[in-house]
């Protein structure tokens, strides 16, 4: 049993590692793509720690989800931008190191108060079961049923809205020949 | 499956949320202080996994379903806006934007 | 009784606000009438209320009633109290009549003004301001009015406020009399705390077993009254704002500055000569004072061109001649001064303004002449006034209240030889001017054609004050020519008189004759220069000596140029340095504070959202230490 739970250890200190490593790694890019790439890693290690903690399901869902739908819609919208070699140039000239200074205080305090709260906080340690996806999908469809329309709603408005936003706009000539750009807002 | 110490899930939790904080404060380019606020999304989701591991409660999974739905209709529209702006005005710095500015 | 002194003052108090009120809504007709109606009616009340005085004299020789009862403070109460006795009475009678008679004079004058109701409305409160002055029995009260006529002569001299010279003079004048008024506000704060009480008698009273004579304290305090008095009354030094005083209409120059508030001074002392017996010094630096300002004022008024400067600086030497009284304790005499001066001042005034209405405005007296033949009644009226200044014997109202002044300055104990002797020098050089004025105005070849005579409304007030300025001597004569001594009798209860020493008391048929002869010597002077133009007296005026000194006149010796360079210019100098204004830097402390609170704090509203992001995740930490630090 001590072997199991060394090695379970080990391999979540490992997945976190990971985890953060690529998360950090993801920010600091100048290349927007490879800071996407960073951070489709950073989900899969993310993931398997879900399956660590007991929650299959949800593991699956992220990988699905987080890292195949919503980072690949990053991509598509990265590749539409058609950002050439002169964004990078870019980049690297709108983060100058000292524009770290601030960010990394703030979330340094953050997580040392995050620390300070733990360290004296006595919790029980509480054991990892799995909980099956038919339970999740229980308690979604039972107890959280009207949560769900709301978010089936939700995902409808994004979409309308993205259409609409998404519109090029209408350029027409007049018979003076000027064009006009009609503003679609 | 012997369980993780719940301390050290909530560190990474924290860690992670942390690590998006500081891409949101320090990145200009629109796209990547989207892409960090997922970071913080994923984050919290990650938290609320961790609680409902705790208590055997199906509950915290629900919840990151649900965080996870906002953050697909919010990346969607957020994705429209910046390349509706792009269009606009050819640039995607955050500075740019601040016509709200005090004169 | 008492309801009718209140009514003096309210008559023209409400006129005042009504005029001011509906702007110039009335129309000249209506205002005219009430401005001037006011006032008449204001002289007839007065009148009323001084014959029943005459007739049923009260026990203690006066009346007092309060309105109401204004500061109760501690151990000081100041009620709004009026006085009515031989003093006011006389004062009363000449403000409102002659108030009267020159707000006639104005309807028909200030016709075609733009702002014919404020002129009215000015006046009125002018009025009610001078009455309130001389009625007070407070001095609290006394100095509410005296400032009430330091407001409004600032308020008429600049009523043309378009014309620069005009603003500029009314600013003087206020500036002027600041300084006398700041004094007197000190010495009224002095009696205040010093003998608790400011009602008059009290005043006097209390002084008088409060303090000996001769005491450092009632000095101080007489000082300090003193100066005020010099600032009204245009008296050494602060005499400069008198002549600059003439840009405003002729009539307010007759009514405040020849009239009524120039001789506010006067009437302070003479009200509280109580207090100005416990301190002989400073009797004497009045007697002294007054010598001088009437010497300077009559060789100035020598040697202007401009006809109304001539009479403000005749004025100025005039009122030298009540001080000069004053200082040698002769207060009837100063006050019976008054009386036939207040007659025929505004009579001269009045009679000015016709001519100069009749030649376009024109000042200069020697661009003047041959003009008795077309304004014949202007003409009479002025010989009046001018003999009666010039204060030729017998039949003229000047010569008897300045042989009486000359002779009780000649015999009291606090006058003297010297001060006589000035006030003799005085009478001929007030001879010469008085005549030179009227033989360069009225006689002569003509140099601009006049237009006809004014109306009856411009003439008759004229001709009562010239008939005034004959006549109302007869009240006061010496023992010599009937010895009539009504006016002293009068106010022998209220003022008393000077103790008469021995050597020249028992000379008043000599003093009698001096003084006749003085006056006399003048015109014969005057008419020998200007109408028979002798050469001798050419040759004499030549000499450069005499054109220096002339030229010293003409300038009022030079005190306008000293004052400038003394204290005006550095005062500009520090006022340039001052720009900034460090004392403003105090209460603007708080603005500027909050404008650099202001522009910090705005730059966080830069319209960045990261910055904005920021702050939520500054505030977050600090609301979780708050959380675990608590």
């Amino acid at each position: 049993m001590k072997h199991e739970a060394a090695i379970m250890n080990l391999l979540f200190l490992a997945t976190a590692i990971v985890a953060v490593g690529t998360s950090i790694a993801a920010i600091t890019r100048h290349n927007v793509l490879h800071s996407i790439l960073y951070l489709i890693v950073s989900f899969a290690a993310i993931a398997v720690v879900f399956y660590l903690l007991g929650a299959p399901f949800i593991a699956a869902l992220e990988i699905i989800t987080y890292a195949g739908a919503i980072m690949v819609l990053f991509l598509f919208a990265v590749m539409l931008l058609n950002l050439g070699g002169s964004a990078i140039e870019q980049e690297r000239r709108w983060q100058p190191v000292l524009s770290w200074a601030g960010p990394a205080f703030a979330g340094l305090v953050l997580l040392a108060e995050f620390l300070f709260i733990l360290m004296h906080d006595t919790t029980v340690n509480a054991a990892n079961p799995v909980i099956t996806p038919a339970q999740v999908g229980r308690a979604l469809f039972l107890r959280y049923t009207v949560g769900v329309e709301l978010v089936a709603m939700l995902l409808l408005s994004a979409l309308l809205g993205a259409s609409r936003l998404g519109r090029r706009p209408r350029t027409y000539i007049l018979k003076q020949g000027i064009d006009h750009d009609s503003h679609s807002v | 499956m012997t369980p993780i110490p719940f301390e050290q899930i909530l560190l990474l939790g924290t860690v992670l949320f942390v690590v998006g904080l500081a891409g949101v404060l320090a990145r200009r380019n629109l796209i990547l202080i989207l892409l960090s606020i997922e970071i913080m999304l994923n984050a919290a989701g990650l938290i609320f996994i961790a609680g409902g591991s705790k208590f055997h409660e199906p509950d915290g999974q629900v919840m990151f379903l649900f965080i996870l739905a906002v953050a697909a209709a919010e990346v969607t529209i957020g994705l429209a806006l910046i390349l509706a702006q792009n269009h606009a005005s050819r640039t995607l710095d955050a500075d740019a934007a601040d016509q709200l500015r005090d004169r | 009784m008492i309801a009718s002194f209140w009514l003096i003052v309210a008559l023209p108090l409400s006129a005042f606000a009504v005029l001011i009120l509906s702007g110039n809504a009335l129309g000249e007709r209506r205002s005219g009438r009430l401005g001037c109606g006011a006032v008449m009616l204001s002289a007839i009340v007065a009148a009323i209320a001084s014959v029943r005085f005459l007739r049923t004299p009260p026990p203690n020789g006066y009346l007092t009633g309060t309105a109401w009862h204004w500061i109760a403070s501690g151990p000081l109460r100041v009620d709004l109290t009026f006085r009515f006795d031989a003093l006011s009475l006389v004062m009363v009678l000449v403000i409102t009549v002659v108030a009267a008679f020159i707000l006639l004079y104005s309807v028909r004058f200030m016709a075609g003004e733009k702002d014919y109701g404020r002129y009215f409305a000015f006046m009125n409160l002018f009025v009610a301001s001078m009455l309130l002055l001389v009625l007070a029995d407070d001095l609290l009260v006394l100095f509410l009015g005296w400032e009430g006529v330091g407001l409004c002569s600032y308020l008429l001299i600049g009523f043309w406020y378009r014309d620069e010279s005009a603003v500029l003079a009314a600013r003087k004048a206020f500036v002027m009399t600041r300084i006398g008024d700041t004094a007197l506000l000190l010495g009224i704060i002095l009696l205040a705390t010093r003998l608790g009480s400011l009602r008059i008698e009290d005043i006097l009273s209390m002084a008088g077993n409060a303090w000996h004579a001769g005491a450092a304290l009632p000095a101080v305090v007489a000082l300090l009254l003193l100066l005020g008095a010099i600032g009204k009354s245009a008296q050494l030094p602060l005499q400069t704002w008198l002549p600059d005083a003439m840009a405003g209409p002729t009539p307010v120059s007759a009514l405040i500055h020849a009239a009524t508030m120039v001789t506010a001074g006067v009437y302070l002392i003479a009200r509280l000569h109580g207090l100005f017996e416990l301190a002989p010094l400073v009797m004497r630096l009045v007697a002294a004072l007054g010598a001088a300002t009437l010497l300077l004022g009559g060789a100035a008024a020598f040697a202007e061109r401009d006809i109304k400067r001539v009479l403000a600086y005749s004025t100025m030497s005039q009122i030298g001649y009540m001080f000069l009284a004053l200082g040698a304790g002769a207060w009837t005499a100063a006050m019976f001064h008054f009386v036939t001066h207040a007659f025929f001042k505004a009579l001269l005034f009045l009679a000015a303004g016709i001519v100069i209405h009749s030649v376009n405005g024109e000042r200069d007296m020697l661009k003047m002449g041959g003009l008795w033949r077309k304004l014949p009644l202007t003409f009479a009226a002025f010989t009046a006034g001018a003999c009666s200044l010039a204060a030729l014997p017998v039949f003229t109202a000047g010569f008897y209240s300045k042989d009486f002044i000359l002779y009780s300055v000649a015999a009291s104990a606090s006058g003297g030889i010297i001060p006589w002797f000035c006030g003799l020098t005085g009478a001929f050089i007030t001879g010469l001017y008085s005549f030179r004025m009227l033989f360069l105005v009225f006689f002569g070849e003509r140099k601009i054609a006049p237009a006809p005579e004014a109306g009856i409304s411009m003439l008759l007030p004229i001709i009562v004050l010239a008939a005034g300025a004959l006549t109302i001597g007869f009240l006061e004569t010496p023992p010599a020519l009937g010895g009539v001594s009504l006016f002293s009798n009068h106010m022998d209860g209220i003022l008393g008189s000077p103790s008469l020493i021995a050597p020249l008391a028992h000379d008043r048929l000599a003093l009698l004759f001096l003084a006749a002869f003085a006056s006399l010597a003048g015109f014969f002077v005057a008419w020998q220069r200007y109408l028979r133009k002798r050469r001798l007296f050419e040759r004499f005026v030549k000499a450069p000596a005499v054109m220096s000194v002339y030229g010293l006149c003409a300038m009022g010796f030079a005190f306008d140029a000293f004052y400038s360079a003394m204290i005006v210019r550095p005062f500009s100098v520090l006022v340039k340095l001052n720009k900034a204004d460090f004392t403003l830097a105090y209460s603007t402390a708080l603005a500027r504070l909050t404008q650099t609170a202001h522009a910090l704090l705005s730059r966080t509203q830069n319209g960045k959202v990261r910055f904005s992001v920021m702050g939520i995740a500054l505030g977050a930490a600090l609301l979780l230490a708050i959380g675990i630090f608590s």
